[in-house]
């Protein structure tokens, strides 16, 4: 691992300004705040990160979950992943929240790891985690050993030809479906950022994940209040039943009245460059009634514009199944 | 127990980078510096000579390192030791010794839940941590709050049969000692 400074961050303030000074808040990042560690320590070990100085932000009292005024879920940025799984208000409001972080990694990950973390962890892709081979993401221009490679786990949605990786994110996947807000403040005042436009597709460019900046300190998000009486559930489909990442994944929530769907939203895992959701796909649902071929129709709207690698064809209809599964669940 | 404090690194200056940490190691205070690449793992084995807690994969996918952090169980191969100043960390050697054993160790023991033995202490104190958490009391719950735990032996099913031996036990003597740690 090469050599760094560790800083214990005094304040907010004092943790933005050493943040500022990084080269770039994306892959190549010269400041790096230090929340759980558990991906950043990982990748440092692997000589995939190699920041010079670690920002300690775990004292900044960042770490509070409550409900607000406006029925609103505030979530720390520095909240644990168990924390916020097992939170009672968590539990009743949000429930594929707590079960899409409980689906993820391990309990002694999850004790670690925080909600900002997750949020920013990085893909899984073998070749990005490996510094002996190409990797556009970790070095542009280097080219993507993936695309003719070992691309079973890999993205079919969001892709460019420089770059077919996953974001990993259980937790992101049911928190795009609530319509989080991730709250920033940086060195020109804070910002508001849906989940929804936190990402960035990969392009050209797949060192570029999120439009954070140097400085730019995530220091909570927002949950807004459920709709009144909505269901939701989270289902991940993987290799193993336990501590594996998603081949596909599906945070579903509906809200039902006189047998008619009056609000739906879902997210995909495990098969885009960003958690996926679509819009169209939801309104499609809206007033029709729960059936297998309306949420059949919802899936397949939602993959539209899939772009298959060779290895991974299957999660197009998995993805299709998953979403249909999920619905039946929540509706039945 | 040996004196923590005084098995510690020569404390450097801070031209070579160095930082000096306090933290409580199984109830002792110790006080160590350390260059702040070292994981919470090496600097237990390592700098403080507690051999317990095991290095399998270091990347925080096996668990054979796992310790408790205020009380709550960690990957420390994960965890930088020079983030961790005023914690609270007990290791395997805190929880029982030979002729006291912890109950997760006795029954281990019992239950023939370990063979070549390398992941047994990251086991049991995931085991011991997982009696505090909000798991069922089904062996399928049980199975996956240890799923954070490899065991290349496979011992698994009896891993689970001594985890749910001692959870029997704490309910059936509500009086007996908390399950330390």
């Amino acid at each position: 691992m090469q050599f760094f400074d560790l800083v214990r961050a005094s304040d907010a303030a004092a943790a933005i300004a050493a943040g500022a000074e990084s080269v770039t808040a994306q892959q190549g990042a010269s400041v790096r705040f230090l929340a759980g560690g558990t991906t950043l320590v990982d990748l440092m070990k692997l000589g995939v990160e190699r920041p010079e100085r670690l920002i300690d932000i775990n004292r900044l009292g960042l770490d509070g979950i409550h409900k607000q005024n406006d029925g609103s879920l505030f979530v720390g940025a520095t909240a644990r992943n168990s924390d916020l799984a097992h939170h009672p208000l968590v539990r009743a409001g949000y429930a594929a929240l707590s079960q899409a972080i409980l689906a993820g990694a391990s309990t002694q990950l999850r004790n670690t790891a925080t909600t900002a973390g997750n949020l920013l962890q990085r893909t899984r892709c073998m070749y990005f985690r490996d510094p002996a081979s190409a990797c556009n993401k970790r070095k542009p221009g280097s080219g993507c050993p993936a695309i003719a490679g070992a691309n079973r786990m890999l993205a079919i949605l969001g892709t460019s030809d420089a770059c077919i990786a996953t974001n990993p994110s259980d937790m992101a996947v049911a928190m795009l479906a609530y319509d989080t807000v991730v709250h920033v403040q940086g060195a020109s005042g804070i910002r508001q950022i849906p989940l929804a436009d936190f990402y960035v597709l990969p392009g050209q460019r797949p060192d570029i994940e999120t439009v954070l900046v140097p400085g730019d300190l995530v220091t909570h998000v927002i949950l807004p209040a459920p709709p009144a009486g909505e269901r939701s559930v989270y289902l991940k489909l993987r290799d193993r039943a336990s501590y594996e990442f998603a081949l596909v994944s599906a945070a579903a929530a509906v809200t039902l009245s006189g047998g008619k769907i009056v609000s739906a939203r879902f997210a995909l895992g495990g098969v885009g460059a960003r958690p996926w959701r679509v819009g169209d796909a939801e309104r499609a649902l809206i007033g029709a009634a729960p059936s297998e071929m309306a949420f059949r129709n919802a899936a397949e709207s939602c993959l539209k514009g899939a772009r298959p690698q060779s290895h991974n064809g299957f999660k197009v209809e998995l993805a299709k199944r998953c979403i249909v599964h999920a619905f039946k669940q929540i509706t039945s | 127990m040996t004196n923590l404090v005084d098995n510690a690194v020569t404390p450097g200056d801070a031209s070579d980078g160095r930082l000096r940490v306090k933290f409580r190691v199984n109830g002792e205070q110790c006080e160590v510096s350390i260059d702040p690449r070292v994981t919470l793992l090496d600097c237990l084995r390592e700098v403080l000579h507690l051999t317990g807690t095991k290095k399998g994969c270091d990347h925080g996918q096996c668990g054979a390192c796992t310790v408790h952090v205020g009380g709550r169980r960690v990957n420390s191969c994960l965890a930088l030791a020079a983030a961790h100043e005023g914690d609270e960390i007990v290791t395997i050697e805190g929880l029982g010794k030979p002729g006291r054993l912890h109950p997760m160790q006795a029954a281990f023991l019992e239950n023939d839940a370990y063979q070549c033995g390398y992941c047994t202490s990251g086991q049991i104190m995931s085991a011991v941590a997982l009696l505090r958490e909000p798991c069922s009391p089904s062996d399928d719950d049980v199975r996956e709050f240890m799923s954070g735990n490899i065991c290349r032996c496979g011992a698994y099913a009896n891993i689970v049969r001594a985890t749910q031996q001692v959870r029997r036990e704490q309910q059936n003597n509500s009086s007996a000692q908390p399950a330390g740690a």
